[in-house]
């Protein structure tokens, strides 16, 4: 199939389908209600489902029965709507089912504003509901990118029987640009019978199948507990992804960023460049499970000087960045919030400022 | 001659958790034969509720979810939506579903999901050790309504029925109760009406059971029947509210 010019809201809902996922539920919310309007024409020629929920609340709880039956769901939303699904989310990972959610960041706290944001790094990835959860976070840099990971998201969350979710920022779901959607990316659901409350009599075992959470004796919620963490661990063994640039110089400085922000980073770096100052780049691609090793093993290059982590967020990946790099480089952060987006001018004066001071 | 009282298919062996005078149990009994007698044993999936049925799926023999506080109702939707063919019920105690729940039952009911709610109304929150529901008669004393509970500060106690009864949407809504054997029969003819319009992907069913609660009502069994007909069934009275056009 060639390429069509799709804004990044709509290419996420034809994603879905194309991966095969014919069921969504949702509640609309700003910076990305295009993609339940999209769906809501689009899965009834398709032959799928469409739902508008009353809640955010409700919606996280229309997919986990879905999912929980061996049916393919996701959803999408924003900051706020995702605070609201957490309680849900924490279910739902808690039962070990493969939900896709999308979240396209908006400013924050609080109603905070609609602009693109990268708020929301903590609570996609230390949590947001309680207990002690992951879940695998993948944030796309490009529309292109977007459709790749929505595709694969499904057998990923499938693969860890864990909810996967795609972490975007406002400009990724505004965004036009001329998408593809690779037919090899279409994948079949898995067998569920193991484990999905999808009537006995479908299954040739017919014998009780439960999705819960509850586990009353502390050995066996330690147990479930160990079972969860296994899988985690897992994630961080298969399935970390990251894309170096610039990485092939003798770097001064490196950047970790991600999303849009490092598609701003990138023409800092091609400028500082042709100025003569080379500057590395890691842009991780999932951010859990963390780029760890690439980027600790990216930061003791003995070229490089500094690490510095630039966000549309006050600081939050800066942390993980910390604990990756060990204290063996400084490590510094860039960042804004609220909706402007940090220029290339803005970041190479933070790059060369900090070349000034060594 | 076959045994005249014999274990419904779908209900365990497992001895239940309940207090000795909780109508849960029998509750139990009549969807189990209920299911039962329909032959959907096969393609049921129930949904445990966040209260003293958390365990329900202990006592069935059937695919269970158990849900969040409230948040069964959503659940179903869920299912119904991607599996129409599945027979889906949520179990819901007051606080889970007239409390916590509100939103997601009304929303639920009024889009005329074609689930089916057992509500299960004993007036006051079970499982957490007796505090005030929004069904707490005015005067009755909980753990959080000391000196009884205060209307005026309040307000009164919610009717469910009533309320899911008042939605434009069609559907079969019905209050019965189990408290004494004169009134089971009616109560299981609701339950079975509830799932054969499930089944007939008529509309969205529900049945409140108005039950006991002796233990966190500070009565004995025998007593605990007497103030649920006094009083319970005075303010909640029993019958069909709603049933779907012919
Ligand atoms: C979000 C959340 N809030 C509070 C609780 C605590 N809690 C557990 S059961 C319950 C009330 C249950 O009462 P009811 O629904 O009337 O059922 P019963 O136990 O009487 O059968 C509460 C408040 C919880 N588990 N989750
Ligand atoms: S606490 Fe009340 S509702 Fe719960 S099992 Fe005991 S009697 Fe039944």
């Amino acid at each position: 199939m060639g390429k069509v010019l799709m804004k990044g809201n709509e290419a996420i809902g034809e994603a879905a389908i194309r991966a095969g996922c014919l069921n969504y539920f949702a509640y609309p919310i700003t910076p990305q209600s295009e993609v339940a309007e999209y769906l809501s024409r689009r899965m009834p020629e398709v032959g799928g489902m469409f739902l508008q929920g009353e809640s955010e609340v409700a919606v996280a709880y229309m997919l986990f029965g879905a999912s929980a039956c061996g049916e393919r769901v996701f959803t999408t939303s924003s900051s706020p709507g995702i605070s609201l699904m957490s309680e849900g989310i924490s279910y739902v990972a808690g039962a070990q089912c493969p939900v896709v959610f999308v979240n396209i960041i908006r400013g924050g706290p609080g109603l905070g504003g609609i602009l693109p944001s990268q708020g929301d790094y903590f609570q996609a990835t230390k949590g947001g509901g309680h207990g002690d959860y992951r879940l695998l976070v993948m944030a796309p840099a490009s529309v292109q990118e977007t459709v790749e990971m929505v595709m694969m998201a499904f057998p990923l969350a499938e693969k860890y029987r864990n909810p996967v979710m795609i972490l975007g920022d406002g400009l990724i779901g505004q965004m036009m640009e001329p998408v593809e959607f690779p037919d090899h990316l279409r994948t079949e659901p898995t067998n569920k019978d193991d484990w999905a409350t999808n009537g006995m009599d479908t299954r040739k075992d017919n014998k009780q199948n439960l999705v819960k959470s509850l586990y009353l004796d502390p050995t066996q919620l330690n147990d479930h507990n160990l079972l969860l963490k296994a899988k985690y661990e897992r994630m961080k063994q298969e399935d970390v992804r990251y894309e170096p640039y610039n990485t092939d110089t003798d770097y001064k400085v490196l950047i970790i960023s991600y999303g849009t922000m490092s598609r701003v980073c990138r023409t800092a770096i091609d400028n500082l460049k042709a100025e003569g100052l080379e500057v590395g780049m890691i842009r991780p691609q999932t951010l859990f499970p963390f780029p760890e090793k690439a980027i600790h093993d990216a930061a003791i290059k003995e070229s490089c000087k500094a690490v510095i982590s630039i966000e549309m967020s006050m600081g939050q990946m800066v942390e993980d960045v910390e604990r990756c790099v060990q204290g063996k480089r400084p490590v510094e952060w860039y960042g804004k919030c609220g909706g402007d987006v940090p220029t290339p001018e803005e970041i190479m004066d933070v790059v060369r400022n900090w070349k000034l001071e060594t | 001659m076959g045994k005249a009282f014999k274990r419904p298919e779908s209900l365990s062996e497992n001895h239940t958790h309940y207090c000795p005078g909780c109508t849960h149990g029998v509750i139990h009994r009549l969807v189990a034969e209920v299911i039962d007698e329909l032959g959907i044993r096969g393609r049921t999936v129930g949904i445990a509720p966040v209260g003293c049925a958390v365990l329900a799926y202990n006592y069935f023999t059937f695919d269970f979810q158990e849900a969040a506080h409230g948040r069964a109702p959503a659940m179903a939707t869920g299912i119904k939506r991607v599996r129409p063919d599945l027979m889906v019920f949520t179990y819901q105690g007051d606080g889970d579903l007239a409390s916590i729940g509100m939103g997601e039952i009304i929303h639920a009911a009024n889009r005329g999901e074609k689930f089916t709610t057992i509500f299960v109304n004993n007036a006051v929150y079970g499982m957490t050790g007796g505090q005030m529901a929004p069904t707490t008669m005015p005067g009755q004393r909980t753990t959080t309504t000391p000196f009884g509970r205060d209307a005026e500060s309040i307000g009164m106690p919610v009717k469910m029925a009533e309320l899911l009864a008042a939605l434009e949407t069609p559907g079969y809504i019905a209050r019965q109760t189990v408290i004494r054997p004169k009134y089971i029969v009616r109560a299981k003819k609701a339950i079975k009406k509830a799932f054969t319009y499930q089944m007939e992907n008529r509309c969205f069913s529900l049945v409140e059971l108005i039950s006991t609660c002796p233990t966190n009502w500070g009565l004995t069994p025998a007593e605990a029947v007497n103030w649920a007909e006094d009083t319970l069934l005075s303010y909640y009275k029993l019958g069909e509210y709603k049933t779907p056009p012919e």
